[in-house]
């Protein structure tokens, strides 16, 4: 009789990547819907772009290393990747700057580690960071919410923008779209209180209606919803999700709590930003995360707590994208220290 | 070991300091941020490392082997200090621009690590060699990672030209393509590991190719201390 062999965590499972990366990206839809219905038709193109530079560096890629580029294209991995690249940097990015950090996130990221399956890092969070430390000017320009801009981002007005079209009949798109960037409602608080103001003071301004940010709410809301979807079809395991969101709940409760004028609520930490993105879609990425589940709880914990650190005290707005990375190093590590119970033995090893 | 050409493949390419020892990573990543830095640190560095050579090549007979680290040291933090004073009478601008780095070539590994592993051990003139070609082969990797990072970070080569090599050289300065908005990964030091990352695989590439080409012809293998410490 001949067992089977395999890696923690030891659940097999019948779902093959390309069948677990293509749910990924249906269960985005609500989300992309929310962001594209708050902040505009730019998101729509940055996901034309990204996946188009993605798809064809992972090809182009793929045939430098000599392997099947059918079999590359089809897991799907890249397309995920490339959406949520896409959903993560602002709407009306230039394009250049979505072609740099998609390149990057595949080429640098993933296949000078050796492929799907061997990075360390999460390529699309890397390539945010990039972009991010890059040009910083252009990365905390948001969308203003529809709700406060006089006219929403139209398709035609998107393209124009981010392909920085400059011929006259599209001139009067682009100065329709550059009065209404703003910084977001994270950063907007994150100003506010550096300028002295208290958080309840911050909130008054027109970018929150009263609890969080216009708009982002029900972003995040969606992408929470995607996020359940997807537990529900097994194509995550809660683990991760839930430390994350513990992890922000307790950490931003307790300094609520003790400060609440210099503190954002819990509820401005979790529907700002990317906090559902991240605890859903992005830390759950079953290569850079823990395996085991005890490694998997501490992951997305590590990934909360850094989370509210960085957004309380450090200096950038949304921490997303550094929490990540920093818990990514920490993977392999937690997969050392914390294994699973082999069947037959004792606890510990 | 007075074989020239052997030491000056060696020291260009087989066993160049930036590719293959990876020593003296520190200024290498830190200051190749322009073409112009690049070059005035690696001609610092490729001086102090001829003289150094030369001296401890000297004196190789009289030292104590017990003391013949400090010794080294000494002689090392002399040159480097003089080639500072030079620097900053000379090219104030470069020397401003170079900062700390500038003394910080004392601690260079390619220096010590020469100084150890050859000056101490050959003649006079077979040393002053191997210290200018390990000097050229640095200056090499230097300038070229700082025209990738400066062509990358603001579209330009040879920008403030004129810090190193007098007025007439600001009309060096290259615009390749303008950017409105400077790539600053390239300028900032991830940009810079992310680059030596690339030259050593292009580097490893070109040697598999040489390999593939004649498989026949086995490379005369000289035994010489590798030192593999990172500074």
């Amino acid at each position: 009789m001949a067992f089977k062999i395999a890696s923690s965590p030891h659940v097999s499972t019948s779902l093959q990547t390309n069948k677990v990366m293509q749910r990924v990206a249906l269960c985005l839809i609500p989300g992309i819907l929310a962001q594209v219905y708050f902040f505009g038709m730019g998101t729509l193109v940055q996901i034309l772009i990204a996946v188009i530079t993605c798809l064809s560096a992972e090809a182009a890629i793929m045939k430098l290393r000599n392997k099947s580029i059918k079999n590359a294209l089809s897991d799907n991995s890249a397309l995920v990747t490339a959406v949520l690249i896409a959903v993560a940097i602002p709407p009306l990015t230039p394009w250049w700057m979505t072609v740099i950090g998609c390149f990057f996130a595949i080429v640098i990221v993933k296949h000078l580690y050796g492929g799907l399956g061997n990075n360390i890092f999460n390529p699309a969070m890397a390539a945010y960071v990039l972009l991010l430390v890059s040009f910083p000017l252009q990365m905390t320009n948001w969308v203003a919410p529809s709700e406060l801009a006089a006219n929403q981002v139209s398709i035609t007005a998107a393209f124009a923008h981010i392909f920085e079209l400059s011929t006259a009949g599209l001139d009067h798109f682009r100065i329709a779209v550059d009065g209404h960037t703003m910084a977001t409602p994270l950063d907007t608080f994150k100003t506010d209180l550096s300028m002295g103001m208290t958080s309840s003071e911050s909130l008054q301004r027109n970018v929150f209606d009263g609890m969080t940010g216009v708009g982002w709410f029900w972003v995040n809301l969606a992408y929470l919803a995607g996020g359940l979807i997807m537990l529900k079809l097994k194509v995550i395991r809660w683990h991760i999700s839930v430390g994350i969101l513990m992890a922000i709940f307790v950490c931003s409760g307790i300094g609520f709590l003790l400060n609440p004028d210099t503190h954002a609520s819990p509820m401005l930490h979790l529907f700002s930003g990317g906090t559902m993105l991240c605890a859903f879609f992005i830390a759950t990425d079953p290569v850079t995360a823990a395996t085991s589940t005890r490694g998997r709880l501490l992951f997305g914990a590590i990934i909360g707590v850094l989370i509210f650190v960085i957004r309380t005290y450090g200096g950038y707005p949304d921490a997303v994208a550094f929490a990540v990375l920093l818990a990514n190093m920490c993977a392999p590590f937690i997969d050392y220290y914390i294994r699973p119970r082999s069947y037959g033995h004792r606890a510990g090893n | 070991m007075t074989n020239y050409r052997e030491i000056a493949w060696q020291g260009l390419w087989k066993n160049n300091p930036g590719l293959v020892q990876l020593l003296g990573l520190c200024p290498l990543l830190a200051v190749t941020a322009t073409v112009t830095n690049a070059l005035g640190l690696g001609l610092a560095t490729l001086i102090v490392l001829v003289g150094s050579n030369i001296l401890v090549s000297l004196v190789r007979e009289y030292v104590p082997k017990e003391i013949r680290i400090p010794v080294f040291v000494m002689i090392i933090a002399a040159l480097v200090t003089c080639v500072q004073l030079l620097i900053n009478a000379y090219a104030y601008g470069l020397y401003l621009s170079l900062g700390i780095f500038l003394p910080l070539i004392v601690t260079n590994c390619v220096i010590i690590g020469r100084a150890e592993a050859f000056a101490s051990r050959n003649n006079v003139t077979s040393a002053a060699f191997d210290g200018l070609m390990m000097g050229v082969g640095f200056t090499a990797i230097l300038v070229v990672l700082g025209g990738m990072r400066e062509l990358l970070g603001q579209g330009t080569l040879f920008d403030g030209a004129e810090l190193l090599l007098g007025d007439w050289a600001s009309s060096l300065t290259i615009q390749v393509f303008n950017v409105d908005t400077p790539f600053l990964l390239a300028m900032l030091p991830p940009g810079a590991f992310i680059a030596m990352g690339l030259l050593i695989a292009l580097k490893n590439v070109i040697d598999d190719k040489i390999e593939q080409r004649k498989p026949q012809q086995e490379a005369e293998i000289i035994a010489r201390a590798r030192i593999t410490k990172v500074g």
